[in-house]
């Protein structure tokens, strides 16, 4: 049973939000490489740096960031209200006079899948938002393709991609563990329901953010 | 059988029960009866386990439940089966699955022996073949019927029942009481049921408690209740002047 819930969250997770993830990627890195296009205009940095900047700053900071706030108001929401609404409609007192562990039942597996799935939709990210980044500057002719490719392929350091596995899992495990509280502990109503959601969403948020920058502060120093 | 020993629970300032004892009997229907306010649920979640009593004790048996730890308690629970007031089915699954999920949570039993207990407790409450039927796609009275085939389907020694035909029809009230006090014969089992249905205390009530405001004011059993002096039961069970009339004509009979 707890696999089988394991592989539908991963599912839900996983499957569910690639749209999105792959949406809102596309576009980061297309706005990454236009803007920092802009902003090397008449200067002395060379063209390939275009690449080079896309592809740092999305593995580094905005995949990991950007795709768990999203992922904070999609899955963090969703689950809140789930389990909030088994709450209130006493499915999860039927559950725990059955003699299931509730909190194990209904949070462990959103935890593993969150943790195991997350890292992988960031992956994903990182890779459509570099995608995003050439097709906004490329066929734009904001820089040649054998400059932006060779901007890719300038003065990587794998560090940042295990930077960017750390934020992913610390993100993820603060998303679903947030936001299964606040759905576990809802009292009242459907007002509450909804207060509760929203409150997993902005704590999420909030505390990704903190992390975020404790993160980097570690892995930098 | 569940002994309750001076169960007092309070909610801040509010004392909901105040030292309530009584006995709960194998292969008996124990009603649980009294106004709304009276504590008869809270009586009833303390039995379960859901709320903790601020004093006082609950024996299932010759074990103190609330001195047990989360996983001893989580044993007996599987002995316990409960039906909820809005029934508690899971609505994302099918009528099957919910019967279902007790066995798939707690047995290693094959796909096909599991399909089979479910058959035979969808049997046990006349829905066979209602198998594939989401929550939703059926009545009120189904709903509590296949509430009554989850919590049976484990072989239960206790079963809980809250509130069993709110929201019913009487006809339908009475397929549910027949049905309940039926399998707690068949099985032997101590059942618990927390009602303020006046035809489920005349027609099951083996060993039923009257609380009123937090005590516990009268016990007895259905034969009992038309021959007592008790004033509180008497306003309560014979609230209309019809009921009246008609214990009037009972007793002069």
């Amino acid at each position: 049973m707890y696999w089988k819930e394991t592989m539908r969250q991963m599912n839900d997770i996983g499957i569910g939000s690639l749209v999105i993830v792959g949406i809102i990627s596309i576009f980061i890195g297309a706005v990454t490489a236009v803007q920092f296009s802009y902003q090397l205009q008449g200067g002395f940095i060379p063209d390939y740096y275009i690449g080079y900047i896309v592809r740092d700053s999305t593995i580094i900071e905005m995949a990991p960031t950007i795709t768990c706030l999203v992922l904070a108001g999609k899955v963090g929401s969703n689950m809140a209200a789930e389990i909030g609404g088994m709450r209130q409609k006493e499915h999860i007192d039927a559950m725990e006079i059955m003699g299931v562990n509730t909190a194990a039942y209904l949070i462990l597996p959103k935890l593993i899948a969150a943790v195991v799935v997350i890292p992988m939709l960031v992956f994903l990210a990182a890779f459509v938002s570099i995608i995003g980044g050439y097709l906004a500057s490329v066929p734009t002719g904001i820089i040649t393709d054998t400059d932006y490719v060779r901007g890719l392929r300038s003065f990587f350091d794998s560090y940042n991609i295990f930077m960017m596995f750390v934020k992913a899992v610390v993100f993820a495990f603060l998303l679903t563990s947030i936001s299964c509280y606040q759905g576990y502990y809802v009292k009242g109503g459907s007002i509450e329901l909804g207060q509760a959601s929203t409150q997993a969403v902005v704590l999420s948020d909030i505390l990704i953010l903190f992390a975020d920058y404790l993160i980097a502060l570690l892995l930098t120093s | 059988m569940i002994k309750v020993e001076n169960i007092k629970k309070s909610f801040g300032k509010v004392e909901v029960l105040q030292g309530i004892s009584c006995n709960f009997l194998p292969g008996k229907t124990n009603l649980i009866i009294g106004r709304s306010g009276a504590g008869k649920t809270v009586l009833l979640k303390i039995l379960v386990g859901l709320f903790t009593p601020t004093a006082g004790k609950v024996w299932y048996n010759d074990t103190d439940f609330f001195q047990l730890n989360k996983a001893q308690r989580r044993a007996i629970r599987m002995d316990v089966g409960m039906l909820f007031q809005g029934s508690a089915l899971f609505d994302s699954l099918t009528v099957e699955q919910n019967i279902r999920f007790p066995l798939d949570m707690f047995t290693n039993k094959t796909k096909k022996e599991k399909l089979m207990r479910v058959n035979d407790c969808l049997a046990r409450v006349n829905l066979d073949g209602s198998n594939d039927k989401f929550p939703s796609e059926i009545s009120g009275g189904m709903q509590k019927r296949v509430g009554i085939a989850r919590s049976i389907v484990l072989e239960p020694k206790y079963l809980f029942c809250d509130e069993p035909n709110s929201g019913l029809d009487p006809k339908t009230s009475i397929v549910i009481d027949e049905l309940i006090k039926s399998i707690t014969i068949e099985n032997n089992i101590t059942t618990v049921i927390n009602t303020h249905d006046m035809n489920s205390v005349m027609e099951i009530g083996d060993n039923i408690a009257l609380l009123y405001k937090g005590e516990l004011v009268w016990q007895g059993n259905k034969d009992e209740v038309l021959d007592t002096d008790n004033q509180i039961l008497q306003d309560f069970i014979f609230a209309s002047p019809f009921l009246q009339r008609l214990r009037s004509a009972a007793l002069a009979k």
